[in-house]
């Protein structure tokens, strides 16, 4: 395939296939938030070093921010917006709210993500969760107002 | 960030030739380091060849018993793969200990060894830097660099390496798998990157548009053990200050093999060969350990604000190897 500046894509997002015209220069982040008007994922630092704009690419925890959305041709994306089905919540979420795990929220769609992502891949691996481990896989996601505590017990109940 | 062409080639014959035609292009895998640079305006490529839906992405054995990684694979899952696990943990602890969760699932084996050094001033294009614009100056030397090099740098550059991968294929004498315009050649990961000497600029020796396609570790050495430790300033997420990967064996209280290499150092992963010379057949213990890996920070050249690496490796790796061979002993 070939292009010069703009580059056409597909993206099945959050279960529905939407068609763009891209900037080569977009990130997956701009695309999600300017262009298709999905603003649940957050752009903190935009360089990879916060974790905000964490969503599900092909079912895997990326950092959308360094992602240029042309790349993610084809793709299935999931952003937080996605993780409740039929209108009731994703258990990560129920247990975000059962434990308190946020302040400002800002950092929360990303920390959503970020959980949905470890669990999966330690269930992949057959891997029990404990806290410290949790802790250590979390670590991509910085949280100002300090939730992690409580962040962390909520994604240590999901893995139980 | 300047407008650039997009291409997305389907064989890796055809991603050389894009390459080697067109000086400004870069080759795209996960993104993480080249995407982030772009950003800032150190890289300013006007093309990018994506590279990252090339058939590269296997982990496969090879005929000798070890394996070979394919350029694609990404850090998450060669840490996670169970042969990696079982025969070459420094590798899959190395991968571990690096960048999170969600960038290792990006982060690939090529891109990994070839990303660039994290030194504050490289990535201000507002400042001075001989490596980013050849002949413009190091302001390294006099200002920030309290996290560069103590070993390898030169007058004109003190920039670290920042990969820890790299740090333990330089131990288990990895070789890297390229394909150029001329066909395919290889280059153990130990001569992959340059010292800077007078050309800071020039990282590594791959030729104009050469590919890397793989990664070849060969089988582990018997009897050997493994291990990788890093000191950063978080308990997670960070680059290393100091970093050492280790491979030793033991029989009847002397060394029988060792290779050590000391990461976040120097412009390169330091294949500590002075200290593996003394060692081998010497007593693995603490005195002879600490004399050694002291013989070979000697070549040690700080500055203002990084002394503090010289005695933090030399206990970083004597520990390394003392807890190896007391689990050598153990078992
Ligand atoms: C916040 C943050 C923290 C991090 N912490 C760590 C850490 O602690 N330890 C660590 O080791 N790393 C760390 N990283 C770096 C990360 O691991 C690298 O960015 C990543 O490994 C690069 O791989 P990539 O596939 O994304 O490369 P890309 O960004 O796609 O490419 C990097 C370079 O390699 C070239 N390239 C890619 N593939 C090939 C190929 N097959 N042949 C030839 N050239 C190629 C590209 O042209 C480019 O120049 C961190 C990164 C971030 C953003
Ligand atoms: S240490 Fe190297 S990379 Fe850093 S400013 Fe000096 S020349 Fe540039
Ligand atoms: S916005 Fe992507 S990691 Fe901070
Ligand atoms: S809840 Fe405010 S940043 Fe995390």
């Amino acid at each position: 395939m070939i292009s010069t500046t703009e580059t056409a894509v597909t993206l099945e997002v959050n279960g529905t296939s939407r068609e763009l015209r891209l900037d080569n220069r977009r990130t997956l982040l701009d695309a999600l938030r300017e262009q298709l008007e999905l603003t649940g994922t957050k752009k903190g630092c935009d360089h990879g070093q916060c974790g905000a704009c964490t969503v599900l690419l092909d079912g895997r925890r990326v950092n959308s921010c360094l992602v240029l959305a042309v790349t993610a041709d084809g793709s299935t994306v999931t952003t937080v917006e996605g993780l409740a089905a039929d209108g009731t919540l994703h258990p990560v979420q129920q247990a975000f709210l059962d434990h308190d795990a946020f302040q400002c929220g800002f950092c929360t769609p990303g920390q959503l993500c970020s959980a949905v992502g470890l669990l999966a891949e330690a269930e992949a691996a057959g891997e029990a969760l404990d806290e410290p481990t949790v802790r250590e896989r979390m670590s991509g996601n910085i949280c100002r107002c300090g939730a992690y505590p409580h962040i962390v017990r909520a994604v240590v109940e999901v893995a139980s | 960030m300047r407008e650039f062409g997009y291409l997305r080639p389907t064989d890796p014959v055809e991603a050389v030739r894009l390459l080697v035609g067109s000086p400004e292009a870069r080759y795209l895998a996960g993104g993480t380091n080249l995407v982030d640079l772009m950003k800032l305006g150190v890289e300013r490529p006007r093309l990018l060849v994506d590279v990252s839906r090339l058939p590269l992405g296997d982990v496969t054995p090879t005929d000798g018993g070890g394996l070979r990684i394919g350029a694609l694979v990404t850090n998450a899952d060669l840490a996670a793969d169970p042969r990696v696990r079982a025969a070459y943990p420094v590798l899959s602890q190395a991968l571990l200990a690096g960048a999170s969760g969600q960038l290792r699932n990006r982060a690939t084996t090529a891109g990994n060894l070839l990303q660039r050094t994290r030194c504050l001033y490289f990535q201000d294009t507002a400042k001075p830097c001989n490596k980013r614009s050849p002949g413009t100056g190091c302001p390294a030397r006099e200002g920030v660099h309290r996290d560069l090099a103590v070993l390898g740098a030169s007058e004109q550059c003190i920039a670290t390496h920042p990969s820890d991968l790299a740090v333990a294929l330089a131990a288990l004498d990895a070789v890297v798998e390229l394909l150029g315009p001329d066909g395919p050649r290889t280059l153990p990961v130990t001569d992959l990157h340059r010292l800077p000497g007078d050309r800071p600029h020039e990282e590594h020796r791959l030729l104009p548009g050469e590919l890397i396609t793989a990664v070849a570790v060969p089988p582990p050495v018997p009897e050997t053990l493994s291990a990788y430790r890093k000191v950063r300033d978080r308990a997670s997420y960070a680059f290393a200050l100091a970093s050492a990967a280790g491979i030793l064996a033991v029989r009847a209280g002397r060394v029988t093999h060792l290779a050590l290499v000391l990461g976040g150092l120097a412009p390169k992963p330091w294949r500590a060969r002075a200290a593996e010379q003394r060692l081998i057949g010497a007593p693995a213990d603490e005195a002879s350990f600490t004399a050694a890996v002291e013989a070979e920070l000697a070549a040690a050249r700080p500055l203002r604000d990084n002394a503090y690496k010289v005695p933090l490796a030399r206990n970083l790796a004597v520990r390394l190897l003392c807890d190896l061979a007391a689990k050598g002993q153990a078992r």
